[in-house]
């Protein structure tokens, strides 16, 4: 059994320095994939709503690209690890 | 992206039902009709597809090589540039272990190996098709896209292959009605897009495709599996319908 140890004064409470939002997902455009597959996928991973997803897809569709989801850097390569299971071409990228 | 019109493929009455696509069941999941010559072309690209990747064999795997193409001009292996049943490289046999160790159960260390991200590569395949599979995660970061495909790529290959398995699974040689469940059906819209990215990169596929499939040449050698292409294209968008 251990004994606990004396207690510790705490240091001031610092709060963890978090960058407003500084990674994203981009999905790319590619001759290949269906639009209505694109949507079903935003959908599905997302959890989207379809108006959400079919916007999302036209941006794809029309200018090449699009930002379709953000957070930690963590949650972006989940999210692109998922995309590229659907056949996506999806990118990480650092949104400065 | 690609749009395809929810219209029929054409041909013959006699193939009937098997024109129609997938249409969505009560209760979820997914039906559809295929005629022997259709079942045969999905499973022997899809088996094409898991050998491509190499993932993981799973239980019962009934194994990429299957019998050739009865459709003349698709008698040739889509992907990989070998003819249907010729002997693949380091191909594990029935009841074989990893390719490195034939006759050996696979090695729980190289399991852990792989847990561990060692196994994996950090570059891109060669294979354009592969490549297209297996994309990268970073455009303009070599390292941080190497260390992404260390520690995914295995995992994706292994969903693919997976995926690959089921349509084998769910669809039978001879073709006839099948029903998906809804999961199936999802894991189907999976495996028939990764067989459309592929011919999509062998057939050098643009937006512009539906122009370019009216006036391609009949002898042109491209000139079935850009039918094929067309009429996966046609399969999946009934798919997505059925399941939306």
């Amino acid at each position: 059994m251990s004994v606990a140890p004396a207690e510790v004064e705490r240091p001031e409470t610092f709060e963890e320095v978090v960058p407003d939002t500084p990674w994203v997902t981009i999905v790319w455009n590619d001759p290949v994939n269906l639009m209505s597959y694109v949507t079903y996928v935003f959908q599905q991973v997302f959890g989207y709503s379809k108006r959400k997803a079919e916007k999302l897809m036209l941006d794809v569709h029309r200018k090449g690209r699009a930002v379709v989801s953000s957070g930690t850097r963590e949650s972006m390569e989940r999210d692109v690890e998922v995309l590229h299971g659907y056949g996506l071409w999806a990118t990480v990228s650092h949104d400065k | 992206m690609s749009f395809r019109r929810k219209r029929g493929a054409g041909g013959s009455e006699e193939t009937g039902e098997a024109l129609n696509g997938f249409r969505g069941v009560r209760g979820g999941g997914a039906t559809a009709t295929f005629v022997p010559s259709q079942a045969e072309i999905i499973r022997s690209l899809v088996s094409q597809i898991a050998e491509l990747v190499g993932g993981e064999p799973g239980p019962g795997e009934p194994g990429p090589g299957e019998p050739g193409l009865a459709e003349p001009g698709l008698t040739d292996d889509a992907f990989t540039g070998r003819a249907p049943g010729a002997p693949r490289p380091g191909a594990p046999g029935p009841g074989a272990g990893t390719p490195d160790n034939p006759g050996q159960p696979p090695d729980p260390l190289d399991d852990l190996a792989r847990l561990l991200g060692q196994a994996g590569p950090a570059t891109p395949p060669d294979d354009p098709v592969l490549a297209r599979l297996l994309p990268d995660a970073y455009q303009d970061d070599s390292d941080a896209a190497g260390d992404f495909r260390r520690f995914t790529e295995q995992e994706l290959r292994n969903g693919k292959a997976a995926a690959a398995r089921t349509v084998l699974a769910t669809l039978p040689e001879d073709g006839g009605r099948i029903r998906l469940t809804e999961e199936e059906a999802q894991v189907w819209l999976r495996a028939l897009n990764d067989v459309r990215l592929a011919l999509g990169v062998r057939l050098s596929i643009t937006e512009d495709f539906e122009a370019r499939v009216q006036d391609l040449d009949p002898a042109d050698p491209r000139s079935a599996y850009m039918w094929v292409y067309d009429w996966l294209t046609f399969l999946q968008e009934t798919l997505v319908h059925a399941l939306s």
